[in-house]
């Protein structure tokens, strides 16, 4: 079956997030009243998978050895099958 | 071993762009040094025909996820059983730029335990923001543990530059202090940012020039035998190569880099 992933990989609280606080910036020079900005990163990945726990378990694996750095990265994903 | 028989692999994928100029601080040392594609090196299976090996600088596949992630990947994958075994006989190592990122992604740095299997440290995004492309000075920390500064005095300042967009070695929050202390325990900081004076630059920027954690700028493994830092040593290994050489009157024939290939090439010789 084939299967769409979508997953956002973020930063952890607690570290900076330079490229966020510089979007801020020019957003507030846009004389938008920004509070603060943080930046992820989304993927979507289609693939083969034989059930949706295989196809959730494979997405897992995919986050921890490639997506995310477990130092700095959280990551969460939402999959549906498709046609 | 003799210095002609000594073989340095300077491994490349797209995107590498330092090769060459690592290759000619090899090469003015009077050892071999072969520029080799991970490609090549996976179809021919001859990392273990190699002394030394090293991921130099550059922008590997557009740095794609992250800075050096997937060349770290492609190597684990491809050249697992070769690459543990190769560490495991203490060959030496060398990360630079690209390169120490690629250590810290495969699990190589700070490793701990040896190999791990998810990193333990980051490269992040500096801060401030952008790619900054500068000279810096470094405080040579080790007490005698990493074999490519062997031939540095502890407390020594290096100037070297520096030219990346994602610099800024972290460990994981929960986890700073314990792993820095382990650091320290097993002699595994090498370079600290610091100004001319040897002052630590306390993450003030531009002398720490990504807002490294501890103005961290190069580590080793625990045997010392992998090491990977952010500045150039290859670029800061003539004398013609610092920017202000002319403010000097006369020019040095070389500067502080290339301490660190003379120290590996020592280091390989001595070995039996």
């Amino acid at each position: 079956m084939m299967y769409r992933a979508k997953i956002e990989v973020s930063l952890k609280s607690g570290h900076s997030d330079p490229e966020g606080e510089m979007t801020g910036q020019s957003l507030r020079e846009l004389k938008y009243s920004v509070k603060s900005v943080s930046v992820s990163k989304v993927y979507e990945v289609y693939f083969e998978a034989d059930s949706r726990q295989e196809a959730e378990k494979q997405v897992d694996e995919m986050c921890r050895r490639l997506l995310a750095n477990p130092t700095k990265d959280d990551y969460r994903f939402e999959i549906e099958e498709v046609k | 071993m003799k210095k002609k028989e000594i073989r340095v692999c300077i491994m490349r994928v797209g995107g590498t762009n330092c090769d060459a100029e690592t290759k000619r601080a090899f090469d003015d040392l009077g050892v071999k040094a072969e520029i080799v594609h991970l490609n090549e090196m996976v179809k021919k299976g001859n990392l273990l025909d190699y002394s030394a090996l090293v991921f130099p600088g550059g922008f590997s596949y557009g740095d794609y996820v992250r800075a050096g992630a997937i060349w770290a990947k492609g190597t684990l994958t491809n050249l697992r059983y070769d690459l543990r075994r190769f560490v495991e006989e203490g060959r030496p190592v060398l990360g630079i730029c690209n390169g120490f990122q690629v250590l810290v992604e495969a699990g190589l740095l700070p490793g701990f335990e040896g190999i791990s299997e998810y990193p333990e440290a980051a490269l992040a995004t500096n801060v401030p923001i952008g790619y900054h492309c500068n000279w810096v000075y470094v405080k040579h920390e080790s007490s005698g543990q990493c074999l490519f500064t062997k031939e540095i005095q502890k407390g020594k300042v290096l100037r070297m530059p520096v030219a990346h967009a994602e610099g800024r070695f972290l460990f994981p929050k929960e986890k700073e202090n314990d792993y820095l202390k382990r650091l320290y325990d097993n002699d595994q900081l090498v370079f600290r940012y610091c100004d001319e004076n040897s002052e630590y630059a306390n993450g003030a920027y531009p002398i720490n020039p990504n807002g490294a954690f501890h103005d961290i700028a190069g580590i080793c493994d625990p045997t010392g035998t992998i090491f990977g830092l952010m500045p150039h040593p290859e670029r800061a290994y003539y004398g013609w190569q610092l920017p202000d050489w002319t403010k000097g009157g006369r020019m040095p024939k070389y500067c502080d880099g290339k301490s660190v290939f003379e120290s590996m090439v020592e280091y390989l010789r001595k070995k039996s």
